[in-house]
């Protein structure tokens, strides 16, 4: 099944909104759970993962949540572009497409809800706002979870709560992820400092691309670690607290560059514009750092009349996967850089280039 | 440096958490990097990772001798030791006392606080109302309150038939 005839498309999924969207790109609250004595899929048999799966994907499909007509498929009908694409959408771990038969996917339709049947646990729900909307995505996924514990028989135990394949998720089996662009503290170098105070509130930060600490496009998740011992309310409470404070701080920082060092940021921006609207070749990694300077732009109104959606649109286009399902035949990397850059001269055609407002006690200093 | 997962590979992606106070690392090599998906929003914690391996090491070392077998699944610690996971939610009997100092490390507190199925926390709730009128009950005797220790009977029987019922609809 082509999964990309059911996804709503970039360009509209980029225009959803939400609070405080210019800093938080979305909200994340997923659940683990398991069916009682069955084995966890990664020591499962195949027949028993497929048996599992059997009884999980109509108990969810047929979810009043899931809107009447979800995706719904197992995953070996997924070809390996089709699942590149749910992962470069943030609807499915690298884990998940993976997997062949005997684990599966449903997708509600307005794709706000997305279970991952036999992911490393039997489900694995996650709810997803755009902005900062912890709660709602909690109160939502919460809902699911209710309507399906009258459905499945979970494993749960009182003194450990929900039991998962992985330790690390037992109790709740919540995981609360924020997406967040920092541009501003990584400018401002402040970023290491933060991470380091919100890893010492045991909350988890990393580069949501590239490898180990690399944040590629300046985009970062912060999420809980622990699951044992704290209430759900709680962990989506600590949370949200800290994710306001972060917004603060990158805020913050933002001003405090266009103070102290105006010409450093235009200079960033106007270069990372230059690139992206007239190269012939440039890489998945180029293009997001790139655009992670052309959204702060945006965002800093130096180029008037530009949506945040179209370099939202910009970031997930962009990448591999969708870039070669937009071309029929088999791409090598080298021809992936030139489509790439083709693709971004030409959506960048009618953007002009930024044209930064000096505040008027810096502008009798410069050639403005 | 071997990558800490398949022990073959040489390491490339090295990787440092905080968790707790405590400075965690992670040396893999670039297709378990991959295969785990270390830059990936949806699944993979660096801390599920980490305390997944610790894991598999207490079990290890709080066991040495005797090996533990989950009589539902047929899992035991060594292969625990190889996916830092579980194989079943019976597992957690089998592995109960090699587990216990390591949740209690990993985690907030070493029990569930929150959400359960409804079912179960309505069993909780009255399973906890029986104890306070049980010592009621007990009090009352002694201090002779047969009115009150009549009534009290009353309360007991009614809570135990509501929770026969709970806990037998599915
Ligand atoms: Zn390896
Ligand atoms: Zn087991």
């Amino acid at each position: 099944m082509d999964v990309t005839q059911y996804l709503i498309s970039p360009a509209e999924a980029t225009r959803r909104s939400g609070p405080h969207d210019k800093i938080v790109m979305s909200s994340r609250v997923r659940l683990a759970r398991n069916i009682k004595g069955l084995s966890f899929p990664g020591w499962a048999k195949k027949a028993e993962r497929v048996r599992a799966l059997e009884t999980v994907r109509p108990a969810v499909e047929t979810l009043p949540q899931m809107g009447g007509t979800p995706f719904s498929d197992s995953m070996d009908n997924l070809t390996a572009i089709d699942k590149q694409i749910l992962v470069e959408r943030h609807l499915i771990s690298r884990e998940h497409a993976a997997k062949t038969a005997g684990s599966g996917l449903v997708i509600s339709k307005d794709e706000s809800l997305c279970v991952m049947i036999n992911e490393e646990d039997h489900l694995r729900m996650q709810a997803l706002r755009p902005g900062l909307q912890m709660k709602q995505a909690w109160l939502a996924i919460d809902q699911v979870d209710s309507e399906l514990e009258r459905r499945l028989e979970y494993a749960f135990n009182s003194e450990l709560g929900y039991l998962t394949a992985c330790p690390t998720n037992l109790g709740t089996g919540i995981r609360v992820s924020a997406m967040l662009h920092l541009p501003g503290l990584v400018l401002s170098e402040h970023i290491n400092q933060i991470i380091q105070s919100v890893n010492k509130l045991g909350l988890a930060v990393r580069g949501l691309y590239g490898e180990g600490t690399e944040a590629l496009g300046n985009v970062f998740q912060v999420s809980n670690q622990m699951t044992l011992g704290e209430s759900e309310t709680d962990i989506v409470e600590r949370l949200n607290k800290v994710l306001l404070q972060i917004i603060e701080h990158e805020e913050n920082a933002r001003v405090m560059l266009l103070e102290k060092k105006p010409k450093m940021v235009f200079n960033h921006i106007g270069r990372a514009y230059g690139i992206l609207a007239n190269a012939h070749s440039i890489s998945s990694k180029e293009t997001m750092n790139l655009l992670s300077l052309m959204r702060l732009g945006v965002d800093l109104e130096l180029f008037p009349g530009v949506e945040r959606s179209l370099v939202d649109e910009l970031f997930i286009i962009t990448q591999p996967a969708h870039l070669q399902k937009t071309f029929s035949e088999k791409l090598a990397a080298e021809e992936r850089d030139v489509l790439r850059a083709d693709m971004l001269r030409e959506r960048l055609r009618t953007v002009h280039r930024p044209n930064p407002k000096l505040p008027p006690s810096l502008d009798k200093n410069s050639s403005q | 440096m071997l990558c800490m997962l398949c022990k073959q590979n040489e390491a490339k992606v090295h990787l440092t958490q905080i968790v707790q106070d405590k400075v965690q690392k992670v040396d893999l090599c670039e297709d378990c990097a991959k295969t785990k998906g270390v830059n990936d929003p949806a699944g993979f914690s660096l801390a599920d990772l980490l305390l997944g391996l610790g894991a598999a090491k207490e079990i290890e070392e709080t066991n040495a001798g005797e090996e533990l077998k989950c009589p539902n699944c047929g899992f035991t610690q060594a292969d625990f030791k190889k996916a830092g996971r579980l194989g079943c939610s019976e597992c957690y009997e089998t592995f109960a006392e090699p587990l216990d100092s390591l949740l209690k490390s990993m985690h907030k507190g070493p029990r569930h606080v929150g959400k359960a199925p409804q079912a179960l926390a309505q069993s909780r709730d009255l399973t906890e109302r029986l104890r306070i009128l049980q010592k009621k009950l007990e009090k009352s005797i002694t201090q002779e309150d047969f009115e009150m220790a009549a009534h009290l009977r009353d309360e007991i029987k009614a809570t135990k038939d509501r929770l026969n019922q709970v806990t037998t609809t599915p």
